[in-house]
């Protein structure tokens, strides 16, 4: 290659815990042209996409991309512009509930377009890619062809001159494989100084790339021309090619794959289908399918991701019960409480559905024991398919540890540990390597051929469906054709399977293969009009851009009003809450059960028991009858009071004898106890003034008079204390948790990759996605005080404006929190159980609620002291229960003020704008 | 139940506890949760009266007022500072102060001619726990002060009749006997509810119940696994919590059998497991679940009788809460643990709890199937 390369890479390693992703990779890759990286999953190929497209952090090695070291930050950040990165994974980096336009209109945002500029550029990319019919339809509704086609249109929404795409056609049906490379052909025509650099695991795909590089183990193993490498190794497929290009030792494993002949015989189908729908809601996922599978074949389901393959092996298995039609297993009606028929299927799921945690022997042992086979069998069985699948070395292995080709074979032994008849695979071999893929396939022919086992198998790998002995090729939800593969080919007239398979696909659909391009001919003309190709270089991408800034908010929002449940939660949680809390917590100790066992039954014991009796405080139960009676129903916590009045009480006290009352208090919560002692001992002393007024007819007593104010709650309501109180509770507690999860979804779902790699600054992304849940906390605190107002009638006696003020920047402070949060928390279930420990604590124990912050000591003393609640506690209970406003609560107003600067440069000095 | 299914039970349980074992961070939370969470929440935040910040105005300064200022108090009020009637309502108003007590100009004078002076006790009652409570022992202080200044005795005059209160089952109120056993309790709610919801939800994500529901088991005997594994994981937290740190630690003596509290246990257990897996059934991934479980368990917690007693609830919360297992196990846990309350005494609530938690275990199983394949659609 003579053109200086778009990309070079020397001596770079990255590594992941122990596994090593990248094994000092030096490669140069050239500019103006298609490269590919080819190789299976888990070769180093994603790490690699990352790490030129700046997404990632380089550990070790230096990286030049469009002649500048990407590893350098202000480097980085001009180049960042020029770049377009579509990271693997349907539609990762793009957002499921927002619509097509939205999508693609926010990564125009990112780049700091203006309003008309995008809507001209969004235009024309729909229409040329063929989704303009779809504008306003969520993206999450697309198949996976469009989805790709969409995130194509947002990375060429700013023009790059590197487009880098991790896997762009992987689980994508053929026609719309064709399709995409078509496009990207008709897009490098247009702009044929852009450079394209792709990974792909199909080796059929590679075909048409002018230059590869053939990646295993983390080295890069072979480069070249297709052609090059086609004649280096003396193969004629590039599958060929790539196995010969696999170290000796991981060669020595393979041999070539032969298929003895089945033998039909004419027995009962081991499966039939008739009819079968499946729907949700308005969504059919299989649509009337039939067909009928013969014993001891392999029978394959090809089509693309989302086609209705796994639906339909679940209604075979008994997971999902039909809408309609009938499935028969061996004759029998599928039924999902038949556990008979269970004992004769195996069954492997897309995902890897073993426990991770557990052994190999562990998995095995357990799945053995679960199908109860004898104890005598167990053992000999076990060791039997270990050494059948090659599992010895790995037996005491956990095995989420195993390469994703063991844990496949792992998958499968436990599926027929039991022996089963059928054997039901959905997609097993996603992701492994060739050499591995053929040594699954060995061991299902063997299955087949020798145990006269049933497979009934899915894939989307054309090589794969070839070998099966028949296959249905299917397509949004229908059976297209059910044939040999040869059958098929020689219906279309076509040489090839993939080809038949389009051919069908052009009929179900209408679509042809070249349509697409023709769609996007007319347009180059059109693009004149734009301001040529280079919106990116115009801006700075690194100052501070409100408009990207507010690109975030509107997206954030529109996410969240589609998203019922958190939506539900940030509004209708803070009312529930407050409702719980408001009926919940009440101090208020009232309605006390008490007895008395009266001993002496005269007039005076009588007038004493109602003395009590008549307060307000206790309701009076049946009389005590003796001291078991008492020691009964104070230990059933009936009683939350006990008076014991002695055998000539009434005599004792006319003869001034001074008596004495016993009084029994249920202590076993202490507030409780302590107040019913209060209580007591309040009504025995007015009581006892009584009698000396009575007698003497002279006040007597005290020498002092202690008057008893209660300020700010005349009334001594619970709920007048508790509504103030619980609402800094409410707004620092949700709004905390919505917020840290919005940020750690990002984090979860991978659309954090575009914060990595576009021009959006760290602040930008987080005071974006932070004003949505302002506004959100701001109606929810609204809801509150409209709660307290019509549902609790507590009166707001200050300022509502220094409320309303207050809680402004409460808000932003604790939205501010959850931020802080976010940065270190990488999962949203973390995110929520870290936020929620994190907010409660501090709030409810030091922050002023039950002991004011001046009152305590220590650490809590500085907790207290550096915590939003503790400020707005004194100005929501200063607004509601002692008419309080500005002037009062101004020095709570700076230091709530002061805690959203500090949160905020805290927040984006530990969020990072790479990923590690 | 045939010997298959007890079989299946107990594989899968075991499988279960491997599960919770390989989690180290789970594991930490359990064991933080029976022992540094139940000492912290026992010592720490409590309802009971603790350096309440008084302020005193003193108009008199006689040697009977001054005598208030500085007298020695006990713990739980701190010592009052001198403070100006201005300074007092803005301090009041600010929550620096939640009581201040005014000594009238010629207090001593009027006391020691028997007129009776009033003393004005200002109570800021937005702080509800501490405010009667505070409020009793400052009067009882002040009284104290001046019959001992007047008579050399704390003790009041004679009265006709006199009182003498015994507190039973806690003789002192000290709030660390009630809030590490009630710490318990909540831990108990709190993780079953989260490890049993959680594991269900990250079978269905990872589509190992899938794979378990196509193998001869029932969900049934899935659940059955789920209950017993998790809850014996708490249960003996629980019983660590219990007899370790809440006996031995914090010295709480335990008035009822503490056999008999696990049994009761064990019986909740099963009930909070089966709300676990039925919130488990609700959610479709993990984050909802969180969001569930934090809008279920702090109902759960502070509307049982725990935090407020039950009488103190409006009826209709009070019958609401009758659904919830939470509501009997804290009557019968008081019941026994505070006050040596027998099998005679909680039967019903016992029985009454076991009910509740079969109707939560029978909608979950009821859902199961249906919620399993809802999953990654």
């Amino acid at each position: 290659m003579d053109r200086a390369p778009v990309a070079r890479l020397s001596g770079v390693s990255q590594r992941y815990g122990a596994a090593v992703a990248l094994d000092a990779v030096d490669i140069a890759l050239p500019a103006g042209c298609m490269v590919g990286l080819i190789g299976p999953d888990g070769v180093g190929k994603s790490s690699l996409l990352a790490l030129v497209s700046g997404a990632r952090q380089i550990q070790q090695g230096r990286v030049e991309v469009l002649g500048g070291d990407i590893g350098e930050r202000h480097f980085r950040a001009s180049a960042l512009p020029r770049i377009a990165y579509m990271p693997q994974g349907l539609g990762k980096n793009l957002y499921p509930t927002l619509s097509v336009f939205e999508n693609v209109d926010f990564f125009g945002r990112l780049f700091g377009q203006g309003k008309r500029e995008r809507a001209e550029r969004i235009a024309e990319l729909l229409a040329s890619t063929g989704l303009a019919p779809f504008r306003e339809r969520p993206a999450a509704k697309l198949s996976g062809g469009m989805k790709q086609k969409l995130g194509l249109c947002c990375a060429l929404i700013h023009d790059p001159d590197l487009l880098i795409l991790d896997e762009p056609t992987t689980g994508v049906d053929p026609l719309s494989r064709c399709q995409f490379w078509e496009l990207i052909d008709s897009i490098r025509a247009r702009r044929p100084g852009m450079s394209v650099l792709v990974a792909t695991a199909y080796m059929e795909e590679a075909e048409r790339f002018d230059w590869l590089a053939a990646m295993d183990g983390g080295r890069v193993i072979g480069r070249g021309t297709p052609a090059e490498l086609r004649a280096q190794t003396g193969q004629a497929t590039l599958d060929g090619a790539f196995i010969r290009l696999l170290p000796e030792a991981r060669r020595q494993a393979h041999r070539a794959l032969v298929i003895p002949p089945r033998v039909a015989d004419g027995d009962l189908p081991a499966i039939e289908a008739q009819g079968l729908v499946q729907q949700f809601g308005d969504f059919t996922a299989v649509d009337h399918v039939s067909f009928r599978i013969e014993r001891g074949e392999i029978f394959g389901f090809l089509g693309s991701n989302g086609c209705g393959k796994t639906t339909t092996m679940k209604m075979l298995t008994g997971l999902l019960p039909p809408t309609a039609g009938l499935a028969r297993l061996f004759g029998k009606a599928v039924d999902a409480g038949d556990l008979e028929t269970r004992k004769q299927v195996g069954y492997m799921s897309q995902s890897f559905s073993l426990y991770g945690e557990l052994t190999v022997a562990a998995n095995l042992d357990l799945h053995a024991r679960l199908f109860h086979l004898p104890d005598e069998r167990r053992g000999p069985r076990i060791a039997e398919l270990m050494q059948r699948f090659g599992l010895e070395p790995y037996a005491g292995q956990p095995a989420a540890e195993l390469p994703l080709g063991i844990r496949q074979r792992l998958s499968l032994a436990v599926a027929v540990v039991h022996e089963p008849k059928l054997l039901i695979l959905d997609e097993p071999t996603s992701g492994v390597d060739p050499v591995a893929r053929d040594q699954f396939w060995a061991l299902l022919v063997e299955l087949s051929r020798q145990q006269g086992v049933t497979i009934f198998i899915s894939t989307h790998f054309m090589n794969e469906a070839e070998r099966c002995d028949r296959i249905s090729l299917m397509h949004a939800g229908k059976v297209l054709a059910s044939d040999t593969p040869a059958g098929l080919c020689a219906a279309r007239g076509e040489a090839t399977l993939e080809e038949a398979f389009i051919s069908y696909l052009e009929e179900a659909t209408g679509v042809s293969k070249g349509s697409v391009s023709h769609a996007a001919e007319p347009l180059p003309e059109s693009n004149a009009a734009l301001p040529v190709g280079h919106s990116n270089g115009a801006k700075h991408p690194g100052a501070f851009s409100l408009r990207r800034l507010l690109g975030y908010a509107y997206r954030e929002s529109l996410e969240l009003r589609r998203d019922p449940i958190r939506l539900a939660f940030a509004l209708l949680g803070s009312v529930l809450l407050m409702f719980v809390l408001g009926f919940g917590i009440s101090l208020d100790v009232e309605g006390l059960r008490f007895a008395a066992l009266d001993r002496d039954q005269s007039p005076e014991s009588r007038a004493y028991i109602q003395n009590i009796a008549g307060s307000r405080y206790f309701i009076e139960r049946a009389p005590i009858v003796d001291d078991a009676d008492l020691d009964r129903r104070m230990k059933n916590g009936e009683l939350a009071l006990a008076i014991d009045i002695p055998a000539n009480f009434g005599r004792d006290l006319r003869r001034s004898h001074w008596p004495e009352v016993g009084v029994w208090v249920d202590g076993a919560m202490p507030y409780r106890g302590e107040t019913v002692r209060g209580y007591v001992q309040g009504l025995h002393l007015d009581y006892v003034q009584q009698i000396i007024r009575d007698k003497t007819g002279a006040s007597a007593g005290y020498p002092v008079n202690i008057v008893s104010r209660y300020r700010y709650n005349q009334d001594f309501k619970s709920i007048y204390a508790m509504v103030p109180a619980v609402i800094p509770i409410l707004l620092i507690f949700i709004p905390a948790i919505l917020m840290a999860l919005g940020v750690v979804r990002e984090k979860e779902l991978g659309s954090i990759t575009n914060l990595y790699v576009t021009p959006v600054t760290r602040l930008e992304f987080l005071l974006g996605k932070q004003l949505p849940y302002i506004v959100v906390a701001l109606i929810s605190f609204a809801l509150l005080v409209i709660q307290s107002q019509l549902m609790f009638q507590v009166p707001i006696k200050g300022s509502l404006a220094a409320l309303c003020c207050g809680a402004f920047l409460y808000v932003v402070a604790t939205t501010g929190f959850g931020l802080l949060i976010s940065t270190f928390t990488s999962t949203q279930i973390a995110a929520l159980f870290g936020t929620a420990i994190l907010t409660i604590l501090p709030t409810v124990s030091f922050s002023g609620l039950t002991t004011p912050v001046a009152a305590l000591e220590g650490a809590s003393y500085w907790i207290g002291q550096c915590f939003p609640a503790s400020y707005f506690l004194i100005v929501s209970r200063g607004t509601f229960t002692k008419a309080l406003g500005f002037a009062d609560l101004w020095p709570q107003f700076l230091a709530l003020a002061c805690f959203i600067p500090v949160l905020t440069v805290l927040s984006v000095l530990l969020l990072r704008k790479q990923e590690k | 139940m045939s010997w298959a299914t007890l079989s299946n039970i107990y594989r899968l349980g075991l499988k279960e506890l491997k599960s919770l074992w390989a989690d180290k961070v789970l594991l930490i939370l359990i064991c933080w949760a029976f022992t540094g969470a139940i000492y912290t929440a026992a010592t720490g935040a409590s309802q009971e009266l603790r350096n309440a910040p008084v302020a005193v105005v003193d108009e008199d300064q006689s040697p009977l007022s001054r005598r208030r200022v500085g007298a020695g108090d006990p713990p739980d009020v701190r010592p009052p500072p001198p403070a100006t009637q201005a300074e007092l309502d803005q301090g009041m108003d600010s929550g620096r102060y939640n009581f201040t007590l005014i000594i009238p100009a010629n207090f001593q004078h009027d006391v020691q001619a028997g007129r009776r002076p009033d003393v004005q006790l200002n109570i800021d009652a937005t702080i509800m726990s501490q405010a009667f409570i505070g409020a009793t022992y400052i009067k009882s202080i002040a009284l104290g002060e001046v019959n001992e200044y007047l008579t050399g005795k704390r003790d009041s005059a004679a009265t006709p009749i006199r009182l003498s209160t015994r507190v039973r089952f806690n003789p002192n109120l000290t709030g660390v006997w009630f809030g590490g056993v009630m710490e318990v309790i909540n831990n108990v709610t709190m993780l079953t509810i989260i490890l049993v919801g959680a594991a269900f939800i990250r079978e269905r994500e990872h589509g190992t119940i899938e794979h378990l529901l196509v193998m001869p088991l029932t969900p049934f005997e899935i659940m059955m696994a789920k209950i017993w594994a998790n809850g014996l994981a708490v249960l003996l937290g629980a019983s660590f919590a219990l007899i370790v740190m809440v006996q031995h630690v914090l010295q709480v003596p335990i008035a009822g059998s503490v056999p008999l509290f696990l049994a009761a246990a064990a019986c909740y257990l099963f009930a909070a497991a089966s709300i676990g897996i039925f919130l488990g059934t609700l959610a479709r991934s993990m984050p909802q679940l969180g969001l569930l479980i934090i809008l279920s368990i702090i109902p759960l917690l502070l509307l049982s009788g725990g935090v407020t007693p039950r009488e103190s609830m409006p009826a209709i919360v009070g019958n609401i809460m009758l659904g919830a297992p939470t509501t009997y196990f804290v009557r019968l846990a008081q019941g026994i643990l505070y006050r040596g309350a027998g099998l005679d005494v909680v039967w019903r609530d016992l029985l009454a709890m076991t009910a509740v938690g079969a109707v939560f275990f029978n909608i979950a199983l009821f859902r199961f199937r249906k919620a399993v394949t809802q999953t990654q659609i």
